[in-house]
């Protein structure tokens, strides 16, 4: 068993785990945050998606013993305080980017990952390829490409230049 | 019904769902946790076909955290039974099909890679699999059936003894005299030999079941990702654990995605709430992603031949099909009628073929049971009768459209009786098929066609009309086909004092909306804020009762129960109504939420009605009980019947054999719409599936019985980058049947699309004298084609 400790959505955590605990295991069963979900066991879905110091990660590839003092958001992590959703949050539901709501934390973490990657703008075909690592079996992607494409301008207060359109 | 109100019928407001979901505040089964809860790990056979000599517990039962191990001998010794079969088939000969018992834990034998043998429970998921690990089980490996082909093979090992030949039934429809007597007549023939590739469903959402059990009252509960409750705790309580309904709750809470694969009740749900109440503690299980592949029901899996008897100007004259149908190693609930009464009876399609013969044989073999996969029998009819009429028309050397044209049931023959049982009572085809080639611009295809050539692209398009049957289904209909239950549905509509609603529903969402469809259907009915209405479902505690969601019945048949419940809500009101405003009943009208005296400008509110049946102090009280809370059961009168078109572009490159799918059109008619951005969302996904179905998935066993596509990196499931944006449109001709005018649309995209993709792809390839490609369409079979075959263009 080893003690760790590390910043939950802002918030200081601790933890005894098993040299074997996977941080999705850490996030769900240790720290009740059962907003990110596991959809497989060989790392392809996409549905364990977290930021880990500012990058996206699978969390069902990363031991819990490696997340020692890193700063960790969930999709609990993304809403203001008052329950305002974050852009891309607030588009998936424009958009009506998400049905059954499994992938979609994961889905969502990476989207804002790639968004805030591509400050110089995300084409249609940049987003699928963006999204090769996340699965969803409801929307047929479709509409999560557009909510993608819509929160690009929210986040970066600009419009999406032309040529990336 | 008009007028768009806000938030009603028509409207697209967002889901009342999304802020939980998007937030992490959903509560899947496997968020939940039970206090004192225990885990249990499944021991799974890893051979294909053998006979259990031994289980030897000793070594795990010893080990960390270990509970208790269960095997099939304490099932059997405490009564325990197998999950029932919930639909019998008969053979032409009369008699009933093979069902063999499927046990909770393996009794005796295994049959299928997956096949449950042992469970384990512990204080921790992982000591339980530790622990599993530790069973010293010895298997005698007999010899396996892992497809239809060796199934059926002369001297094939037999899955059950008592089905001979592995054949489960032998059945048939139509009149076989007069379709042998119109092949005579036949002009031409047109024939295909195909394969309906197994798929593996895949909701993202793994299954998972939590059992408990209260031993003062005792009750038991159990938490499962099912997509109809009710139907559980009836399979389960009555058959397997023989536990009345009243001390047995089953809640399906938030579940990720279903696609019909969380229809049946499989042994997992069992065996964790009888545990429970043998050691006194909560019992969890989560599926893990690689034990889903080897035990969620698998879908599709038919082999067919069929012939279409042509007149000399393109009419259709008589159609035969024989089709092989796998079922697996055990009989899943619908199993047997997904081949037949929801496959079979689709074989007029959108055509007026007179006379149609089909035989089915269901097959054994020592693979995962196989049943209802989105759609469930009429994307295999589809597929085949929407590639035999493009065979059809090159056998002709007919245009595709005209040939469909020439053939289609015409809109004034509606209500039109098939030859297959069916009584189709509307649609019109040429509505979709005009918009559809509008949208998707047929008529520009060949130019494109010309410019893809000149970039050394081979470009393709195809076509499918369609129609299916849903709106699952009248109970008296159903039950004469050998349902084991009815099929009804039921709505709870209860006002409260204040004006606000919660309305209970006997189907289930699980990705579809419902708490957001329901409730504009509700406020548009009742003409009250669509914000005051919410709905609940999931839970047999909560719900009278209900048959739960599968086979795009929701809107239609739920839709329908609540519309009955509201009208008896508003009858009711107009008594009270009548009483406050000192008028008759027959006198009071009701529109946009107002109880109005005809010819007058005297009304009350709903939300005053409601008050005054909660406080009834100036109230009819000898005619009407205070409250104002109803219930309906509603049962369809007949199927419905959506139908369309898609149409799909693709560019192959010749070098690769990649296909790139350049444009996907669907409309589909599916009666009446309540919320159009979620109907989109519905054709989107079905579309993706289809697409899937259509270029990416199939299951493959080895002649072992191993899975071979046992992981999502073996089996290819559709990413953002295999598809395009989708261009959809849907058109309304209204159900003439339930009160709604509502068809369903749940599972029309994965029924009309895979057609569609295959028709273009060998159009693509027409020069290479293809006329027909097995689904997926890889491109390591396409690239053979084009390395094997000399264009046909270079050769003459
Ligand atoms: S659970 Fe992490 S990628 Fe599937
Ligand atoms: S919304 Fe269900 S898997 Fe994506």
């Amino acid at each position: 068993m080893a003690h760790i400790k590390l910043t939950v959505n802002g918030k200081p955590a601790h933890a005894h785990v098993e040299s074997r605990t996977l941080l999705v295991e850490l996030l769900r069963d240790h720290l009740h945050l059962t907003g990110t979900h596991v959809g497989c066991d060989t790392s392809q879905c996409g549905a364990c998606v977290v930021s880990v110091d500012g990058k996206s990660v699978k969390s069902c590839t990363m031991l819990a013993i490696q997340a020692e003092g890193v700063h960790i958001t969930t999709i609990e992590g993304l809403a203001a305080a008052d329950g305002t959703l974050h852009p891309m949050q607030e588009m998936f539901r424009e958009h009506h980017g998400l049905q059954c709501g499994f992938c979609t934390p994961g889905m969502v973490m990476s989207a804002i990952d790639l968004v805030e990657s591509h400050p110089e703008g995300l084409t249609e075909q940049q987003i699928r390829d963006g999204l090769e690592g996340n699965i969803c079996r409801c929307t047929g992607y479709h509409n999560i490409v557009k909510a993608i494409a819509a929160a690009w301008p929210i986040m970066h207060k600009k419009q999406m230049p032309q040529a990336a359109e | 019904m008009n007028d768009i109100i806000k938030g009603g019928i028509g409207d697209s407001p967002k889901r009342t769902e999304d802020h939980r979901f998007l937030s992490g505040n959903g509560r899947y089964t496997d968020d939940l946790n039970r206090p004192n809860q225990t885990h249990a790990y499944f021991k799974r056979s890893d051979v294909a076909h053998g006979v259990i000599k031994s289980i030897d517990t000793k070594a795990a039962a010893a080990m960390d955290g270990v509970i208790a191990i269960f095997t099939g001998a304490d099932l059997a010794a405490d009564n325990i039974g197998g999950v029932p079969c919930g639909w019998q088939v008969h053979s032409k000969d009369g008699s009933p099909m093979v069902e063999p018992p499927h046990p909770v834990l393996a009794q005796g034998k295994v049959r299928y890679v997956g096949d449950a043998i042992a469970m384990v429970i512990a204080e921790t998921k992982q000591q339980a699999k530790d622990a599993a690990e530790a069973l010293v089980i010895d298997i005698e490996t007999l010899p396996a059936v892992s497809t239809l082909r060796a199934a059926i093979a002369p001297g094939a090992s037999l899955v059950h003894d008592d089905a001979k030949g592995n054949v489960c039934y032998d059945w048939h429809l139509g009149d076989k005299e007069a379709v042998d007597a119109a092949f005579k007549q036949a002009f031409k023939v047109a024939t295909i030999d195909l394969t309906n590739n197994r798929l593996i469903p895949n909701p993202m959402e793994p299954r998972a079941a939590i059992g408990e059990y209260d031993i003062s009252s005792g009750e038991y509960t159990l938490h499962t990702t099912s997509q109809n409750p009710h139907v559980i705790r009836l399979l389960m309580g009555a058959f397997v654990l023989h536990v009345p309904e009243h001390k047995l709750r089953v809640v399906a809470p938030d579940v990720g995605g279903g696609f019909g694969a969380k229809i049946f009740h499989y042994i997992e749900e069992a065996a964790v709430t009888w545990a429970a109440s043998k050691i006194h503690r909560p019992v969890k299980w989560t599926c893990e992603r690689g034990e889903a592949f080897i035990t969620d029901a698998h879908g599709r899996d038919h082999v067919s031949h069929a012939e279409l008897a042509l007149a000399q100007d393109g009419k259709f004259l008589a159609l035969r099909v024989n089709t092989y149908a796998n079922m697996g190693a055990y009989l899943s609930t619908f199993a047997p009628s997904v081949p037949t009464y929801l496959s079979a009876t689709l074989l007029a399609g959108v055509y007026t073929t007179p006379v149609i013969y089909s035989e089915v044989k269901a097959i054994f073999t020592n693979t995962v049971p196989v049943d209802a996969y989105r759609g469930a029998g009429r994307p295999e009819t589809t597929f085949l009768l929407e590639r035999l009429v493009d065979i059809a028309a090159h056998t002709m050397g007919m245009d595709r459209v005209a040939i469909r044209r020439r053939n289609f049931i015409p809109i004034d023959a509606y209500p039109y009786q098939t030859p297959v049982a069916l009584m189709y009572d509307s649609g019109n085809h040429e509505a979709t098929l005009a918009r559809c080639m509008e949208l998707a611009d047929w008529s520009g295809f060949e130019a494109r066609r010309a410019k893809a050539k000149a970039r050394g692209k081979l470009r393709g398009i195809g076509m499918s009309t369609y129609l299916e049957a849903c709106g699952i289904a009248p109970s008296a209909v159903a039950g004469a086909l050998g349902a084991r239950a009815g099929l009804y549905e039921v709505a709870n509509v209860r006002v409260h004092p204040t004006g606000s609603i919660t309305v209970f529903t006997g189907t289930h969402s699980h990705g579809q909306g419902h708490e957001t469809t329901f409730a504009q259907l509700v406020a548009d009915q009742l003409g009250v804020p669509f914000e005051s209405v919410e709905v609940v479902h999931g839970d047999t505690a909560k719900i009278p009762f209900g048959m739960g969601t599968y086979g795009s019945r929701s809107l239609s048949v739920g839709g329908s129960a609540m519309v009955k419940a509201m009208d008896k809500i508003i009858a009711k009101g107009k008594k009270i109504a009548a009483h406050l405003m000192e008028a008759s009943a027959d006198d009071i009208e009701f529109k946009d939420g107002k109880f109005t005296v005809a010819g007058t400008d005297k009304s009350k509110a709903f939300g005053e009605i409601a008050f005054s049946a909660y406080v009834p102090h100036n109230y009819p009280i000898d005619e009407v009980e205070p409250g104002l809370d109803e219930t309906a059961f509603y049962d369809p009168k007949n199927f419905t019947f959506p139908g369309g078109c898609h149409i799909c572009e693709v560019e192959i490159d010749p070098e690769t054999g990649t296909v790139h799918l350049e444009n996907f059109t669907a409309v589909d008619d599916i009666g009446r719409v309540i919320n159009p951005m979620i109907v989109h969302g519905q054709v989107h996904g079905g579309v993706a599936q289809g697409i899937g179905q259509a270029l990416l998935e199939q299951a493959v066993y080895d002649p072992e019985g191993q899975l071979l596509s046992g992981s999502l990196m073996d089996y290819t499931m559709p990413r953002a980058d295999n598809l395009p944006s989708f261009v959809v449109g849907t058109e309304s001709t209204m159900c003439t049947h339930n009160p709604l005018g509502a068809k369903g649309v749940g599972e029309v995209g994965a029924i009309g699309s895979p057609p569609a993709v295959i028709n273009a792809v060998v159009d693509a390839l027409r020069d290479y004298g293809v006329t027909h490609i097995d689904m997926p369409a890889t491109a390591q079979k396409i690239w053979s084609i084009i390395n094997h075959a000399a264009p046909r263009m270079a050769a003459e």
